[in-house]
């Protein structure tokens, strides 16, 4: 199963096919027979898409542009669907139809059951103020006004009173981390802080759904993983609907439970990562696989796995229990924790034996093998490349606290690239 | 030499006088209204300056200069103003400054509405562009015939002409700043549930203001340029002394008058141009307390 190596931070699936994807009842967001075109004379389009017309000959008859073609899912609550494509596949104007940036051509969305294609102006600003917020790509702050009032805006649009809505703002940005820089002005703060600030106004209105368009694309690619990883944080401690717009498939990957693949303004394929990547849809699917890096997608702790032997440093077990423990297993090598599960070396077979003969008070210190280092487990994979295959020990790979969480052996990490070809 | 078409004559001279000589004639309450409003700003704003004791107006001028610009730009202030007091030009000054004060005060109440207009409606920004084109082109000597016409002589008509000639800054340049807000921007107060008033005053606004402000700015000095134009109406002021000056050949006396006009004029470029958000480079942060408490030497406290 190709899913096996998903880095998976949070066990959000939701269980179900994705196949037949049925409108179900319980559905947050249904989108049915959505169709999007931009131009003159969208109805005459309209009709042309329906009889089967390219999208092609379309444009070059009525100058009409379709952008959205026939959508048709449903997005679960609590789940991060995911929007792929490149870039003018149309994923932005479908996104944007959820809260009505654009107006839809033709067809549904229904959000918890009401369709937002037939409210009424001042129902939907109700609709965007309370039940949906957005994230974008370049941030979209107020220059003008401070972290706590980006962060309250949404808030001071619905009139909440001043007071409260800075506090509420305010454990926004608690929340994101930026406790701190609540009388900043957005200048002052590095682009992964700005995109945090958008985060926290879009959480500050406590919304159902949260729209994210390529909300972490302008970010460089460490921050972006850090960001990733706040958001998924972010939804383990609230479960909010995320539909979030990528063209990135290292990003849908990690932070997906569901993907929705666009082509051309169609919806070519709905489903989990590992569907997708094992059984794409058609052609143009299967190249976004292609490019794909898996060494800089992972990180170190992502694929070590906690099957070596460990040896509980601590007073009155030496060295010879030790080698026991090796021995019964059949092991070569050992990793040495002591009682809080931190790490402190590498014992093999020989090193412990030669330690034994030596004797003395210290011999843990000398049973370890030299050189064993240990990688904190967010280091990206294309930096421990080189370690792992120089070592003749799996590397161990540890938390922020030094514990020990499991090691890279050689054959794992084989497995793991050969699922980039 | 002849031109090929003498012989056709089209009389647009004519139709002027005809349309002017229509609006007199039937648009006078109108006029009559106008010319109120423009007087009420006028008169008063001259009687408060003529009344406020010199020193006084120095050292707030000094005060404001210092703040908003820097010390050294309060000692210029101060140096120059005391000049024009020596060049007993301190009364016709005051009257120059009320007059482009009130021009700006009534051509911004015109103008940035119609700008916001322009800047919602793709229709009225085709209609307006060509008439500010006009307005900005034609000799602002022009502006004086109609403005005697339908108001006579005097510093209101003078103020009038003065709008007119100073208003396209303002109108250009708050369609540009609105125009100019990013589309993510907007599209965030949006998404957020502004409503159309909201997304005006709460996103499009506050983000136009560097261009508003340089537009306000703009409008401001070719109020001071027309003001002195203006005189051959009787607006009377600084422009006054010039045309005296130019009248009698006295070189001294329309020099004296025409510094007069340059010291008003860099007073109040820096000081409005010192107004001017720059998000950015924190000055939005600068407000009159801040400026106390460093003036002061204490630690500036977070709010």
């Amino acid at each position: 199963m190709p899913g096996d190596f998903l880095p998976r931070t949070v066990p959000l699936r939701v269980e179900a096919s994705s196949k037949g994807e049925s409108m179900s009842e319980d559905a947050k967001l249904v989108v049915e027979n959505l169709y999007k075109i931009f131009g003159p004379s969208p109805k005459r389009a309209l009709e042309m898409v329906e009889q089967g017309y390219h999208k092609d000959d379309i444009l070059k008859e009525t100058g009409n542009t379709v952008g959205v073609q026939d959508a048709n899912f449903a997005i679960r609550p609590g789940e991060i669907f995911v929007v792929m494509g490149l870039s003018g596949s149309g994923k932005s104007t479908l996104v944007r139809m959820f809260n009505r940036l654009i107006d839809p051509t033709s067809g549904t969305v229904k959000v918890d059951g009401r369709d937002i294609t037939k409210m009424s102006k001042k129902e939907l600003i109700n609709m965007r103020r309370n039940d949906m917020s957005m994230v974008f790509q370049s941030f979209a702050l107020m220059p003008h006004k401070t972290v706590l009032d980006n962060a309250a805006f949404g808030l001071e649009v619905s009139s909440v009173p001043r007071e409260q809505r800075h506090k509420r703002a305010a454990a926004a940005l608690e929340s994101v981390g930026l406790g701190a820089w609540l009388n900043s002005y957005p200048h002052e703060l590095s682009g992964g802080m700005k995109q945090r600030v958008g985060l926290a106004r879009a959480l500050a209105t406590d919304p159902g759904i949260m729209l994210m368009d390529e909300a972490f694309s302008a970010l460089d690619p460490l921050i972006r993983t850090e960001m990733q990883d706040e958001l998924i944080a972010l939804q383990k401690k609230d479960q909010r609907t995320v539909v979030f717009i990528s063209h990135d498939l290292d990003e849908a990957m990690r932070i997906g439970d569901r993907i929705a693949m666009m082509e051309g303004g169609r919806v070519v394929q709905v489903g989990t990562p590992e569907e997708i990547v094992s059984n794409p849809a058609n052609e143009y699917v299967k190249s976004f696989f292609y490019g794909v890096d898996v060494s800089q997608v992972f990180v170190a702790g992502d694929i070590a796995t906690n099957k070596q032997v460990t040896v509980i440093q601590r007073p009155g077990v030496d060295t010879n229990a030790a080698l026991a423990r090796l021995r019964e297993h059949d092991r070569e090598y050992g990793m040495v924790v002591d009682r809080d599960g931190k790490y402190h070396g590498i014992v093999s077979a020989s090193s412990l034996a030669k330690a034994a003969e030596s004797g003395g008070e210290d011999r843990w210190k000398s049973a370890f093998e030299p050189d064993a280092e240990a990688v904190p487990r967010d280091k990206p994979l294309n930096e421990v490349l080189g370690m792992v295959a120089e070592a003749r020990w799996p590397v161990p790979v540890v938390d922020e606290e030094g514990r020990y969480i499991g090691s890279i052996s050689k054959t794992a990490l084989l497995q793991t690239l050969d699922k980039a070809g | 030499m002849a031109f090929f078409l003498d012989d056709v004559e089209i009389p647009i001279g004519r139709y002027v006088e005809d349309v002017v000589d229509w609006i007199r004639n039937n648009l006078e309450p109108a006029l009559d209204g106008f010319a109120g409003v423009v007087g009420f700003f006028t008169n008063n704003f001259e009687d408060f300056l003529l009344w406020v004791p010199a020193e006084v107006f120095i050292i707030a001028i000094a005060l404001l200069s210092f703040w908003r610009v820097g010390w050294k730009f309060g000692v210029f202030a101060v140096v120059a103003l005391l000049l024009v007091g020596v060049m007993d030009l301190w009364a016709p000054t005051m009257s120059t400054l009320a007059l482009v004060l009130a021009a700006s005060v009534v051509a911004l109440i015109i103008g940035l509405p119609i700008g916001v207009a322009m800047s919602r409606n793709d229709v009225v920004a085709q209609v307006v562009r060509p008439v500010l084109d006009f307005m900005q082109t034609m000799p602002p000597f022009v502006y004086l015939i109609p403005a005697v016409i339908f108001f006579g002589l005097g510093k209101v008509p003078g103020t009038i002409a003065t709008v007119v000639f100073a208003m396209p800054p303002a109108v250009r340049l708050t369609n540009l700043g609105i125009r100019q807000v990013s589309a993510e921007n907007v599209e965030a107060g949006r998404a957020f549930g502004c409503t159309d008033r909201q997304l005006l005053y709460k996103v499009q606004l506050p983000l136009a203001l560097p261009n508003i402000m340089a537009g306000i700015n703009q409008t401001i000095m070719l109020s001071l340029s027309m003001v002195v134009i203006a005189s051959m109406i009787g607006a009377g002021g600084l422009g006054n002394v010039v045309l005296t000056g130019i009248q009698r050949l006295n070189v001294g006396l329309g020099f004296e008058g025409g510094l007069g006009v340059v010291i008003l004029a860099i007073l109040l470029d820096r000081i409005t141009q010192s107004f001017a958000p720059t998000y950015g480079s924190g000055s939005q942060r600068r407000s009159p307390l801040d400026f106390l408490k460093r003036w002061a030497g204490k630690p500036q406290q977070e709010a």
